[in-house]
């Protein structure tokens, strides 16, 4: 990174993993206040994050921060570096000021009531007082009206511009127009001014939009924080035999990355020296490892499962498979038609009805009657701010903030503004296989077979113990859930990384690891279905273990939930045939793709969209994001690489599977409510307008009218919270 | 009624000074942890100067 970027920032920022008692933050900014570098260091439980100021005579650099976060690990915390970035800073800004405006507005609210009650009760008030009065609560609301109103005068304006309209647009003009007749009444001592009416109207909407603002913002902090977790680094193999730990967005082609097994591997590239299995399900689907030596093709993202491996680092060309699916992408975004939300779209409607209404109010009266243009104004901006969109104006973002909480609750992050209104209009589902209706672990699925007794299966796990490949853990997974006891051997176990181990055991040799490392002919018990392991021990038939990936505990009840909405559910898979019908039938779905590379997913998604179909689509790989980018609207596991995460609307964070129906039932809910919100807010007009056009509008029913319709409409998205939620049967 | 005239200017002073502390707040990230600083409240004082003591140590032996 630019050294000289890095010093001008003397704070840094991590986020720390498991972060919730106050005794975290005591032995966090204990440990780190004994470091002398560090001016300061202080952990917001919030944000789950540690800012660390360092002292200005410390030049910030890689080393100190790693020193962070080992002192972190030594107290048993994990800890990652994290970058704020832009929109981070963009969102804190506008939150901000949307705060200064709500806050001018709340005192502005509640100076002017104090004002205007005493006007409104003060029977025997004479004039000069009334008037004066008037000029203070002027004197207020003016400056208000301006400082506070900007971020809808603002938002209104761009609308306008581009030919649209927003809700902002009547709000906008509303605002304006109430304190210029307030303003003319003033001077012209009036009875009545409306100046409590168009502050109240401010301060209400900008409460509900900075909730609204605040709530997306902490779900996409959370986003932010499990991005973090998956910062990787790459270990560069200098020609003097050296390494060196990078980031891995550092790293050049031509370079040689050394991956140990366990690692991911950080770029696309070419094996060099080394031989192993690497596990590509998160980028292709596909399920089975696939075996790589000397001259094989690598690619970013995938994870090495067994040996250690020299790659070298190819031209990023153009044509790697990241490259491909950025492209993909690209194409899928400019597909995507626009979505116009609700509240424009009620906008649309609303808005120049009212201005018909109020001008044909204004014209009634000054033809039809003989009480001059004056008061026919009046009574015309009465009717506008009778009508003045306060309900409508909170109708949408006080569900959103309802429902985004209780989706946060169950672990769903809403990420998209727009992103619940489009998630209630679907009408079909398609999922991916490997990583979303599967968990992406492999289960041992052959535990019928007659071989796989608890006598091999306890033998099997006595090697299998020291080894840290997945197909190995899965076989002591087997064994616990069997009770079968899963003790190393104390015997010495030698491992051949991309083959397997074996150890001397009673004096006879025993195999665990694949075909070829047992010496079993192709030919013998033929599989290319599941992962496989063999156990052979000299001078027995050897022992086939078959591995297929988990199924999540609850995906067969929600596929039904929704096949049972009379949804068309699909499930399309980059994996082979034989697994894919497989997991199909056990789902009980009858339509599915295999093999599946991210342009057929794109390609089927393009077709169904063509057909008026509004597609859901969950998927975690690599593979799926142009897919999920795609869709209509788009769920990912947390699990999911970074790319699909940043493509998805929503993001849930649960093993479970259920949580996209909760999504789907708080999306649907929260569109009847706001449709509801709507309705209410069109009754209250439809009683409240005939007396503002027929000039019998005092500030009292106006001021009244208006807190009425504000909190009914709260109330009413309020009513989310105790709509029950799906849960699926499986413990 | 005369009393008004020092009544309301009394009553906006106060009310500003309300919106002051506001700004306050929110210029000086109040509002940035809200569940940190209820826990924060339960820490012992003596641990933290004690702490603070021993880092001033520590940077003096340094410099």
């Amino acid at each position: 990174m630019d050294q000289s970027l890095q010093k001008m920032f003397k704070i840094e920022h991590f986020v720390v993993e498991g972060l919730h008692c106050p005794k975290c933050i005591r032995e966090i900014e204990g440990t780190l206040s004994e470091n002398t570098k560090i001016k300061n260091a202080r952990v917001n439980l919030s944000t789950q994050r540690l800012a660390v100021e360092w002292r200005p005579d410390v030049n910030t650099s890689v080393e100190h921060s790693e020193e962070v976060i080992s002192a972190l690990e030594k107290i048993g915390f994990k800890a990652f570096p994290f970058n704020t970035s832009q929109i981070d800073k963009e969102g804190e800004k506008t939150a901000r000021s949307l705060l200064y405006a709500m806050g001018v507005a709340g005192f502005a609210s509640a100076n002017i009531m104090l004002l205007s009650v005493s006007v409104w009760s003060g029977d025997d008030m004479n004039e000069t007082t009334r008037n004066m009065m008037h000029w203070v609560s002027a004197l207020i609301a003016l400056p208000t009206a301006v400082f506070s109103g900007m971020p809808f005068y603002k938002s209104a304006w761009g609308a306008l511009k581009g030919g649209r309209l927003n809700m902002d647009v009547p709000i906008s003009l509303a605002v304006i127009l109430t304190c210029a007749m307030s303003l003319f009444g003033t001077y012209m001592q009036t009875d009545h001014t409306y100046y409590d009416a168009v502050v109240m109207l401010l301060f209400f909407l900008l409460t509900g939009r900075y909730l609204d603002q605040k709530m997306r913002r902490q779900a996409r902090s959370v986003a932010h924080n499990l991005m973090s977790y998956k910062v990787s680094k790459a270990t560069l193999l200098h020609e003097d035999g050296n390494t060196e730990d990078v980031a891995s967005e550092m790293l050049s082609p031509g370079q040689i990355v050394q991956v140990i097994p366990g690692g991911k591997i950080p770029a696309d590239g070419i094996v060099l020296s080394g031989m192993s299995d690497v596990d590509t399900s998160l980028v292709t689907g596909e399920t089975i490892p696939a075996k790589v030596e000397k001259d094989s093709e690598v690619f970013a993202g995938t994870i090495n499962l067994n040996g250690t491996l020299n790659i070298k680092i190819t031209a990023t060309s153009g044509n790697t498979l990241l490259d491909e699916i950025i492209v993909l992408m690209e194409t899928a975004e400019q597909g995507r038609a626009k979505y116009v939300k609700l509240a424009d779209r009620a906008a649309a409607i609303y808005a120049p009805l009212v201005h018909i209404l109020s001008l044909s109010t204004f014209l009634g009266w000054f033809l039809l009657s003989n009480i001059g243009w004056e008061a026919s104004l009046i009574n015309a901006i009465a009717v506008l701010i009778i009508t003045c969109p306060c309900a409508l104006g909170l109708a949408v973002p006080v569900v959103q903030v309802v429902a985004s909480s209780r989706l946060f609750k169950s672990g769903v992050l809403v990420k998209a503004a727009d992103g619940l209104e489009r998630l209630a209009e679907i009408d079909t589902v398609i999922f991916d296989k490997t990583g979303t209706l599967t968990l992406g672990q492999p289960e041992l699925a052959n535990f019928d077979d007659e071989d796989v007794t608890p006598f091999n299966l306890e033998l099997a796990a006595s090697l299998a113990k020291t080894s840290s490949h997945p197909l190995c853990r899965a076989l002591i997974v087997a064994c616990h859930d069997r009770n079968i006891p899963t003790i190393a051997t104390k015997s010495e176990i030698y491992e051949e990384p991309g083959m397997g181990l074996k150890a001397m055991i009673n004096n006879l040799e025993v195999r665990l690891g694949n075909r070829e490392w047992c010496g079993i002919h192709a030919s013998y018990l033929p599989n290319n279905r599941y992962s496989e392991l063999w156990l052979s021990v000299k001078g027995a038939k050897p022992v086939l273990f078959c591995f297929k990936d988990r199924m999540r505990g609850d995906a067969h009840d929600v596929v039904g939930w929704f096949l049972r909405r009379k949804m068309k559910v699909i499930m399309l898979s980059g994996d082979r045939k034989d697994v894919v019908e497989e997991a199909a039938e056990e789902l009980g779905l009858s339509r599915y793709k295999y093999s599946c590379k991210p342009q057929d997913k794109i390609e089927v998604i393009e077709r169904m969209k063509a057909n008026g179909d509004k597609i859901l689509m969950v998927g975690d790989g690599l593979n799926d994001a142009p897919a999920l980018r795609a869709a209509h609207v788009s769920i990912s596991p947390s699990s999911a690489s970074e790319i699909s995460q940043n493509a998805a609307d929503f993001i849930f964070q649960s093993q479970k599977l259920e949580t996209v129906v909760r999504a789907y039932q708080v999306s649907v809910s929260s569109r009847r409510l706001v449709f509801m919100n709507f309705a209410l807010a069109a009754i209250y007009n439809i009683i409240a307008v005939p007396f503002a056009a027929a000039g019998l509008l005092t500030p009292l029913i106006a001021a009244i009218a208006m807190s009425l319709s504000s909190i009914v409409v709260t109330a009413n998205a309020l009513r989310l919270n105790f709509e029950k939620l799906y849960r699926s049967h499986e413990p | 009624m005369d009393g008004l005239i020092y009544l309301i200017p009394a009553a906006l002073f106060l009310g500003l000074l309300g919106l002051a502390g506001f700004f306050w707040s929110i210029n000086h990230n109040q509002y940035d942890d809200l569940e940190g600083a209820s826990y924060r409240a339960l820490f012992e004082e003596d641990d933290i100067a004690e702490e603070l003591e021993k880092k001033e140590k520590n940077s003096h032996k340094e410099t």
